[in-house]
């Protein structure tokens, strides 16, 4: 949301490190080309590429202070080398994720310390059957010394987690896990005071071990995933040409606009910013903005959008924005609204742990009572008794099942351009029965085809490409597209030609005015055909009728398989769009959709939602725009593309970055198989408890059978994760 | 028995030692960009050397 910034976040004065995005990386020599290059500048103390982020940190020199012409000289050095580089700008919750990452790390490696040494002295405390009382005794404080200050430092992410859940007056896995060390680690100083043999404090630390590695392995996932949308989003041009007074250029930065700023946008740019026109006529293409697919002619007066595309002509632009009236401010508020109606979802793991943890505490209560009762063994050893079911009733397997399924999941997804972006977007997702689809950039592309091509004679094609050939504008390179999908050859005319911004081109063929463009540029009487359904372009040879060429958006490939494929399986499909009703009519009847809604506004989009949601539906919302980002927001559950709004890939739970709609059906896929092996793992953990509870109530329990039953069903449980690694996913092109 | 009060220190020590190396190489970014450094072994010596160099150069200027 670059207009929203105020100029003051933008530091003048140059930092010390800066970060660029680099598109193109692809080659280890690309590190060795870029690294060189920049080391030579003086302006550059050091450069280092990380081509698993595909960032490039520059450390300035500090003999140059202009950190925008420092940041421009970088982009240009990487210009000349064939790169394309972008100011990176840092998104702080991410530092600090990352900071919680790498303490996540650091508590692993304590935790891994302590339990390889500890286990080396377990061991031979197993093993050593003839080892004497006072040998054992040493071997268990030294246990202690190493055991109570790593798990003080490594338990800390649970013993936060559990004590923000209880001050909460709620349950987490954390809140029994943490008991569980804490109990266990008691226990043991306690044994090792009376000289006792069982002591736990190998099964405490590598309890915290295996869980400490989900929980990282979990995070990094899903930082991963967050860094690739983020780095998706600085693609972004983030530079816009300001006209000064005395009529010069320059190039700046969005967050150093200000309001009556005059902004250039060449045909083809997208426009950076909220504005009126104060020069210039074009067309505007408001797809992203307002799911329309028509460009609108725009001149002066008329208000234009950021995140709009400027089609034909240059536009000088008044920036209006930044008084908090903008569309996007309008959307955002939307967005809010939405965002508070969503109930919060309790997650798995939470509601396992609701069942698990009383129940678990009530079981370790009746040992301690039953011992007690009807038993002459004492308060302490019932209590021994009671706190090895707690450790036995091992939070291990039951820790580890959400998680590890997740990071199995998150990059099964992940390699297949999925992005899983919310931590319960996988849960949620299992969870629909309904899909809201947008068209613009959704089912269809966003891009211009010909539609009634076969109804043209292929020499009428060939002379309109003639002239469409050297223009960039959306509709004429679509004329090229079809002209080569007919095998019509595209040879651009020889005569001078005219192009008039907002108007069409025109040129003089065999001694015959040739004009290709609109109504009005062509002549055609406004009562002959007149269409809301397709983009036009007409041509008009001198002295002959007008020819209309109609374009419309192009489909998605597999967009008529992706919502058969839910049609079968039984989900309800709608179309919400902001398009023309007719145009939302034709796709809808192509796609076999019964429900849909055209010339929605966000608000209406919502309201279609909240209407469902009321009948009880979960709705998984499918959308791209900036129109869609409130209903992304309002609904249960949401996908974007990447070529989507920043707005919109925000509020989205999901980025999908292929060109294919299968994305969904194969996001679908993994999340409903994910939920299967969660409750599958839920089940193991269950079973593994009624065969080992019994036996640490009846005082069985001894720290080797700990150490075997707590790894051996983490690995259980892991294994059981990886199966999703197994399943075949859906692909558009076997179905064919 | 005696053995103990030397082996027990020299495991822990030589455990603290695995547990420092990997706490450094951590805080020393070596983590960072795992796919880059598979790379970096790669790249030719006298180039590497030119750009230490470099970086001499810079420091003390």
């Amino acid at each position: 949301m670059p207009v929203h910034k105020s100029e003051n976040t933008f530091d003048h004065k140059s930092p010390e490190l800066e970060h660029f995005l680099v598109e193109g990386l692809h080659c280890p020599s690309c590190i060795r080309e870029i690294e060189g290059a920049l080391q030579k500048n003086p302006i550059i103390k050091n450069a280092r590429l990380n081509l698993t982020t595909q960032r490039l940190a520059v450390e300035w020199s500090g003999d140059s202070p202009d950190a925008i012409a420092n940041s421009n000289e970088v982009i240009g050095t990487l210009k000349d080398l064939g790169f394309k580089g972008y100011l990176f700008k840092d998104d702080p919750s991410a530092a600090e994720d990352d900071k919680e990452g790498r303490w996540l790390l650091i508590c692993m490696g304590i935790a891994g310390f302590a339990m390889m040494n500890i286990m080396l002295l377990s061991v031979s405390d197993w093993a050593g059957t003839d080892m004497g009382d006072n040998t054992r005794s040493f071997f268990h404080w030294i246990s202690a010394l190493i055991a109570l200050p790593a798990s003080a430092i490594a338990g800390l992410p649970f013993y936060k987690s559990a004590w923000g859940a209880l001050k909460a007056r709620s349950l987490n896995m954390d809140v029994p896990i943490s008991l569980a060390v804490i109990l266990s680690l008691l226990m043991s100083i306690m044994q090792s005071l009376n000289h006792g043999a069982d002591t736990y404090y190998d099964a405490a630390v590598m309890l915290l071990f295996f869980l400490l590695i989900g929980r990282f392995l979990d995070r990094k996932m899903r930082n991963h995933a967050r860094a690739t949308a983020h780095n998706l989003m600085s693609y972004r041009p983030s530079t816009a040409t300001v006209v000064n007074q005395d009529g010069e250029t320059e190039s700046r930065t969005i967050e150093l606009l200000n309001t009556d700023m005059v902004v250039r946008v060449a045909p083809g740019e997208r426009i950076p910013v909220d504005g009126v026109i104060i020069l210039g006529t074009s067309e505007v293409d408001s797809s992203l903005v307002t799911g329309e697919t028509i460009p609108v002619k725009s001149t002066i007066e008329d208000k234009v959008f950021a995140g709009t595309m400027n089609v034909s002509g240059a536009l000088d632009i008044k920036v209006t924005a930044l008084s908090g009236k903008t569309l996007l401010d309008e959307i955002i508020g939307l967005m809010e609204t939405a965002e508070q109606g969503r109930a919060k979802y309790v997650r798995l793991a939470d509601k396992a742990a609701q069942i698990y943890a009383p129940a678990v505490h009530l079981l370790a209560l009746i040992t301690f009572l039953g011992w007690m009762i009807f038993s002459t063994v004492g308060w302490e050893q019932s209590l021994i008794t009671a706190i090895a079911v707690l450790i036995i009733t091992c939070p291990c397997a039951l820790g580890l099942a959400v998680p590890v399924v997740q990071i199995v999941a998150s990059s099964r997804l992940f390699k297949n351009g999925i992005l899983v972006k919310a931590p319960d977007g996988l849960e949620r997702l299992a969870e629909i029965d309904t899909i809201a689809f947008d068209k613009t950039g959704t089912l269809t592309l966003g891009q211009p085809e010909i539609a009634n091509g076969d109804n043209i004679e292929p020499a009428t094609l060939a002379l309109a490409a003639s002239l469409a050939k050297t223009s960039t504008h959306p509709l004429c390179r679509a004329l090229i597209v079809a002209c080569h999908e007919r095998d019509i050859p595209t040879i651009a005319t020889t005569s001078p030609l005219h192009e008039e911004p907002g108007m069409g081109l025109k040129a003089t063929i065999d001694d015959k005015e040739v004009r290709l463009g609109n109504r009005d540029w062509c002549h055609v009487s406004m009562d002959i055909q007149k269409n809301t359904r397709y983009s036009e372009l007409w041509l008009k040879v001198e002295g002959k009728e007008a020819v209309f060429l109609a374009f419309q958006d192009r489909m998605r490939k597999d967009a008529a398989q992706v919502v058969a494929w839910f049609q079968n399986k039984g989900f309800d499909i709608l179309l919400l769009s902001g398009d023309r009703p007719d145009v939302v009519a034709d796709v809808a009847n192509k796609l076999g959709i019964a429900d849909y809604l055209g010339a929605a506004k966000p608000q209406d989009k919502i309201d279609r939602l909240e209407e469902l949601k009321a009948e009880g539906k979960k709705i998984l919302m499918v959308g791209d725009g900036l129109n869609d980002a409130p209903a992304l927001s309002a609904s249960y559950v949401s996908i974007s593309p990447s070529t989507a709004a920043d707005v919109s890939q925000n509020a989205a739970d999901f980025i999908f970055q292929s060109q294919d709609l299968e994305s969904i059906v194969r996001a679908w896929q993994v999340s409903h198989i994910s939920r299967k092996l969660v409750f599958t793992n839920f089940a193991l953990a269950a079973i593994y408890n009624v065969i080992a509870v019994p036996f640490a109530a009846a005082g069985f329990l001894t720290p080797l059978i700990a150490a075997i039953a707590m790894s051996s069903s983490s690995i259980l449980v892991t294994g059981n994760a990886l199966r999703l690694n197994l399943v075949k996913l859906f692909s558009s092109q076997d179905e064919k | 028995m005696e053995n103990l009060v030397f082996l027990i220190p020299l495991a822990l020590f030589l455990g603290l030692l695995g547990l420092g190396a990997f706490l450094w190489s951590m805080k020393s970014g070596q983590y960072d960009d795992l796919e880059g450094a598979s790379y970096r072994a790669l790249f030719e010596e006298d180039e590497m050397d030119k750009k230490n160099n470099h970086d001499r150069e810079e420091v003390s200027s």
